[in-house]
């Protein structure tokens, strides 16, 4: 088997293989932090870090681990990155950790860390990993951030907090969607998002796993 | 060497090994970053109080903020049940919402008197105090209590009068952003300043109506426009507000600032 090229695996997972978009790992982040944009960044910049560094140090002791205890390894490592990815956001953005609240320490069961884990760390050198982690990190930022940009900008008329429709509420001329602010919007959001990505690649698209038999005659229906 | 690495001698080692440094890691940092978390979140409620109280601007450094908080607000304890000043515990450091869930400093509220859905209340409490030339300038009251998913954490700020409001907002709430979450919403704060909290007997009567405030009625004085779309939010900011304000809450210590005698 060939090795993947840094740049591969950096930037596949963007469009090609974009982990939310293709694999359909980590809505549940994906729908409960994008309300606004400046949560889904954070919440983007943390899960990248913490899914590349986990896959750096996993990649580094993958020839450790013993078969038997491989999750449990893998688990410990995550959960102690996003361990200190909360305390480092709660000493320099308190405000935000504030809003994110359990989501943070959520990334530890968030499947794209575990799955990059178990699928690429295990068997691949540290560096590519690392890259592997940032690559699956930046595809699932680029889902949030257009989220977070369609939901704070329809849901509120706001960017990153700042007015760019005025609304009615604050004596403008635009009614916001109130559901674009409550996490099932997102779920609308991602199958639209899905589908263009599928209408533009098309090979992403998946065979149906079954096909409805033609009905052979009308005698069953009565 | 497979079955090398499959022996339990090896395995046990190693998950020994990663948790003796995953922990090392983690203690390490929380150790390193327990100062500036606190430091945080004092800032963090210096800064809410201020707003409320209507002092300095929201875009002030962390040390303009410190600052100011230092010379213009005192913090004192109050003693729930007697509405008179105690020297119990250090203001500055006690902590009403920790001391709500020990058994020694709280007690469980009665159904019939929870109208602010809080189960246990603290006996103790910390207000503040901003003072000109030895009288009451602005008295700043702790509230908190439950919305529609949250509780509500906040403070209201009262005139020298103890019934104008100066200024009420929250510092914490989980509630829906957009609805419930229009609490934080600036415009309706402003809202706030000039209502009157209290009626002739010294009875909590604000209220938080459905759609606007008919400013001919003569209830105007005590009535905020609700939030649309929000109406449990809205009752729960009311609620929480009459608790705070009546007999359970802070009403005893209110009249006897108001008879001098706190």
């Amino acid at each position: 088997m060939s090795q993947p090229t840094i740049k591969q695996v950096l930037l596949d997972p963007i469009f090609n293989n974009n982990p939310i978009g293709l694999q359909i790992l980590g809505i549940c982040s994906a729908l409960a932090v994008t309300s606004n944009l400046k949560t889904a960044l954070v919440m983007s910049i943390a899960l990248t870090l913490v899914t590349g560094f986990s896959n750096l140090f996993i990649s580094m002791v993958r020839s450790q681990i013993p078969g038997s205890i491989r999750m449990i390894v893998q688990m410990v490592i995550i959960a102690s990155l996003v361990i200190v990815v909360d305390q480092v956001l709660k000493a320099y953005a308190f405000s935000l950790s504030k809003q994110l609240s359990v989501f943070v320490g959520l990334i530890i069961t968030n499947c794209i860390v575990m799955g990059r884990a178990e699928a690429f760390a295990m068997q691949n050198p540290p560096v590519l990993s690392f890259f592997d982690g940032i690559g699956n990190g930046l595809g699932y930022s680029a889902m949030l951030i257009v989220l977070g940009i369609v939901r704070e900008l329809f849901g509120a008329g706001k960017l990153m907090g700042y007015e760019i429709i005025p609304v009615i509420n604050d004596g403008g001329w635009y009614q916001p969607n109130g559901l674009l602010l409550l996490p099932p919007s997102a779920f609308f959001l991602i199958g639209l998002f899905i589908w263009a990505l599928r209408s533009w690649k098309r090979e992403q698209v998946e065979k149906p796993s079954f096909k409805m038999a033609p009905q052979v005659s009308n005698k069953e229906a009565y | 060497m497979s079955s090398q690495k499959e022996s339990t001698a090896r395995t046990l080692t190693v998950a020994l090994l990663v948790c003796l440094v995953c922990s090392v890691f983690v203690a390490g940092a929380a150790v390193a970053l327990k100062p500036t978390q606190l430091d945080n979140r004092l800032l963090d409620k210096q800064r809410s109080i201020l707003a409320i109280a209507g002092l300095g601007e929201p875009s002030m450094s962390a040390s303009q903020v410190k600052e100011l908080f230092k010379s213009t607000i005192s913090a004192k304890l109050v003693d729930l049940e007697s509405g008179k000043f105690s020297d119990a515990q250090n203001p500055m450091t006690f902590d009403p919402l920790k001391a709500s869930k020990d058994p020694k400093l709280s007690s469980a509220l009665p159904g019939s008197e929870d109208i602010a859905g809080l189960k246990r209340q603290e006996r103790f409490s910390t207000v503040y105090i901003v003072q000109q030339e030895g009288q009451l300038e602005t008295l700043i009251l702790p509230v908190r209590g439950y919305g529609l998913w949250s509780t509500l954490h906040g403070f209201i700020a009262v005139k020298g009068d103890l019934n104008t409001v100066v200024g009420m907002g929250f510092y914490q709430h989980g509630e829906t952003p957009g609805l419930g979450g229009e609490v934080d919403n600036p415009k309706w704060k402003g809202l706030w300043p000039g209502k009157i909290l209290f009626d002739e007997e010294g009875k909590p009567v604000v209220q938080i109506i459905k759609g606007s405030v008919d400013p001919q009625s003569p209830e105007a004085k005590h009535q905020v426009d609700g939030l649309a779309g929000a109406t449990l939010t809205s009752k729960g900011v009311e609620n929480l507000l009459r608790f705070w304000l009546g007999q359970s809450g802070f009403g005893p210590f209110i009249a006897n600032l108001r008879a001098g005698e706190a």
